[in-house]
This record gives C-alpha cells, structure tokens and sequence, in this order.
C-alpha cells in the first residue's frame, strides 16, 4: 500500500487549491459582470425589471448556496443540458455571486446623494454621462473595500462545490483523508490554505476601508 | 424540454420533511442563542485593553472568519476524535454552528461596542458603577440596539449555512432531501420545494426578528 508523507498530502492539495483560486475567478468576474447588467437596469429605475431584481436576490440571499449548486446540477440536466461538475459550480456561484455584488453596488450607488442626480439632470446630461462622469467615479471607491470583502465569501464558497463532486481544496481533502485517516492533519492543512487564500482578502478589504474613511 | 414535472409524488415524504424541518429549526434556535451569548463574551473580551485573551479570541474570529463552514465542520467532526474528544453528528454540527456564529457575532458586537460614545463610559465610572455593571448594563444595551440588524442577518446566514450539516449526516432539511430524491429520483422537484422551505425560514426569522427588536428597543420604533 502506497504510504502517504506529509509532503505528499500538502503537495495534494496545493494542487487541488489551483482549482479553487480557477473557480473563485470565475464565480468573481462572472458575478460582477451579472451583478453590474442588474445594478444598471436597476439605476435605469423601471419598476417592473425593479421588482423582479427584488426578487431575484431574495431567492439568493435566502435560500442555502449547497441548494443552488444541487438546483442548477439537477436542473440544467432537465433542460438536456449535459452539465459537468465545472458548468454546474461555475453557474450557481456566478448567480450567487451576482446577487450579492448586486445588492452591495446598489447600496454604494444610493449612497451618493439623490441631488446630484437631480443637479445632473438640470444641467442636461443624459443618463450615461451622469453614470460616467457624476455617480460611479463616487460610488467606486465606496465600492471596493466591501467587494473586496465579499471575494472571502466566494473563496469560502468554492468549498461547497465538493459536494457536487467537484475536485478543489475541500474534495481533495476529504479524498486525502480517505486514504490517509488523518483527519486532524488533513483538515488542518486545508483550513491552513484556506486562511492564507483569504486571509489576505480580509486585511487589504479593512484596510481599504480605514484609508478611504481617511480621505473623507 | 419534454420533461413533465411531478410534484404530487412529493407528498409521499411530508413526514421526512416535518422532521428535517423540525430540526433544522431547533439546531437555528440553539446556534442563534449559544452564538450570540459567545459573541457578547467574545466582545467583552475584545473590548477591553489588548490583553493575552483578546488577542486569542481575536485569532478565534481570523481563523473562523477566513475559512469555510464545511471545512469548520469536517475539522470537528473527523478531527477532534483523534485528540479523543468524541462528539456525535448532530453535536459535532451544533458545536460547529455556535463557534462559527460565536466569531462572526463577536466581530458585529464588537463594532457596536466600539461606537459607544466615551463619555457615556466616564459617567457611569463618575457614578460608581463597577467594570461588569458598565458593561452589561451601560455598554451593551445600545451596542446591541445599534448592531441588531446586522446581527440578526449573521444568524440568517447560519442557518443557510446549516444545510451543510447533512454531509456529516445529521438529519436536516437537506438531508431529508438528499434521502427523499434517493428514493424517488425526483432531484429537481426536492431540492425546488426544499428550497422553497429554506426561504421560508428565511423570511419567517426575518420577521421574528423585527418583532423581538420591535419589542426590545422601543426608542429605535421611528425608524
């Protein structure tokens, strides 16, 4: 029987944890792109599109991520889509990921006072010009500390995608495991990645903030 | 699509569902009190001057805060036994629930208490009140009024995250579902109306919530 050294499960999952970084990249951009479509037509401040955004991050931000992952992997499959471990992981946390940025991009747009849009309009700019030149150099750097948070959240996240079968840092730890009965050691090491993966999230998004509270 | 949807089968499982439900609400009723009276101790911890103790419990919230809740729960659950600290599921899945809150809430607790005016502090000292006095009954009450709604998501959260535990096999709601779908094959229909169950607990806590801080905090009433 094959004897596993420490080296050999850490180098394991070293490689396992590439895929968590590959799909935490994936759930960040493919969630700000979705997450900033919505926070534009919700800005553009039609009603009905309104509501149905309401209800959108309501099913997200209510209902469990593992449920997501299990609905979009059982549920694709219904369309005839053949979905794999990777479609099904990327998707669901691209769909939380959204709501989620969403939500917080909305509360840093409503944060610029409601008469600068108004000064704006008097002044003729169209809705663009407003967007470009008035809120978001605003909202963005309000923005970027509370993103930055919540890239912890999906790096945390990634961890459920083990579920589905997908191999990251928490599979590969539980496959490890299996093969080793070091759940101690094992566990550890992966809590041990997982901190130095988000740790450095943590610290630059606090950081961020106390430099931007400054500058105010 | 020709996949016709069959929800009726579903009935089938109302008693496996009653059950996980049931659970699923009484592990959220437990973590949301052993949670937060761990976060308020936490804080108090913190609060204080930088002493050995808030630095641990600082190193409490870093390590809870920076890695996921599954890996939190495999941790205790696969771990602990080999330091013989052996725990069944279900207590393995609390244990790991309460600790996991515990850091988050000391963190939200912690700001609350930062935002204590000093001079509040200084006049409680001028009148006499003793260190413990001044934190439960000065500190505290508005800190925990000023951070209420952030709290009350964090615990929201905990309880989403609760649909981990059935990888550890405790019996709750999504463990329910995984054994229902096992059953009947009927994967898109369970987990759709299990969610749906989730978000029902969801908006359900969101209420309660409103109405114990409606009923706790009668100055914050206006907002």
């Amino acid at each position: 029987m094959y004897q596993f050294t420490d080296w050999d499960i850490l180098r394991n999952l070293l490689l396992a944890a590439r895929w968590t970084v590959v799909l935490s990249l994936i759930a960040f951009v493919g969630g700000s792109i979705v997450g900033l479509i919505l926070t534009f037509i919700q800005t553009s401040g039609n009603k009905v599109a309104q509501r149905l955004i309401r209800i959108y991050v309501e099913l997200f931000q209510g209902t469990p991520l593992l449920m997501q992952l299990f609905l979009v992997f059982f549920g694709l499959s219904l369309f005839g889509f053949d979905v794999s471990e990777w479609t099904a992981a990327s998707f669901a946390l691209i769909l939380f990921s959204s709501a989620f940025l969403f939500e917080i991009w909305r509360g840093c747009i409503e944060s610029i006072p409601k008469g600068q849009w108004e000064a704006s309009r008097c002044l003729g700019l169209s809705y663009y010009e407003i967007m470009r030149h008035i809120i978001l150099p605003q909202a963005l750097r309000v923005s970027i500390p509370p993103t930055v948070g919540f890239s912890v959240q999906i790096v945390k996240g990634t961890a459920l995608a083990s579920i589905i079968g997908f191999v990251e840092l928490t599979k590969a730890g539980t496959m490890l495991n299996n093969a080793t009965f070091e759940p101690f050691k094992v566990f550890g090491m992966v809590a041990l990645i997982y901190f130095l993966l988000c740790y450095p999230l943590s610290v630059a998004s606090r950081k961020l903030e106390n430099k931007l509270n400054v500058a105010r | 699509m020709d996949y016709t949807f069959n929800f009726a089968e579903l009935l089938n499982y109302k008693s496996e569902m009653l059950e996980g439900l049931v659970t699923t609400i009484l592990l959220t009723v437990f973590t949301t009190v052993l949670g937060c009276l761990l976060g308020t101790l936490g804080a108090a911890a913190r609060a204080g001057k930088t002493t050995w103790l808030s630095r641990v419990v600082g190193l409490y919230v870093e390590l809870v805060r920076n890695t996921p809740f599954i890996v939190q729960l495999f941790f205790i659950f696969f771990g602990l036994p080999s330091l013989g600290i052996k725990l069944s599921a279900m207590e393995a899945g609390l244990l790991a629930m309460v600790i996991n809150l515990g850091a988050y809430s000391t963190e939200i607790i912690r700001a609350g208490i930062e935002a204590t005016p000093k001079g509040l502090v200084e006049a409680a000292k001028t009148l006499g009140l003793t260190r413990v006095q001044i934190f439960t009954r000065v500190v505290l009450p508005p800190a925990i009024a000023r951070i209420y709604p952030a709290l009350t998501s964090q615990c929201i959260i905990v309880m989403l995250g609760s649909a981990v535990l059935s990888q550890i096999s405790v019996e709750e709601l999504t463990f329910a579902a995984n054994f229902i779908q096992s059953r009947n094959f009927l994967s898109f229909e369970t987990y759709f109306v299990i969610t749906l169950l989730y978000l029902v607990i969801a908006i359900g806590m969101r209420q309660i919530f409103k109405l114990i801080g409606y009923v706790a905090f009668p100055n914050l009433r206006a907002r």
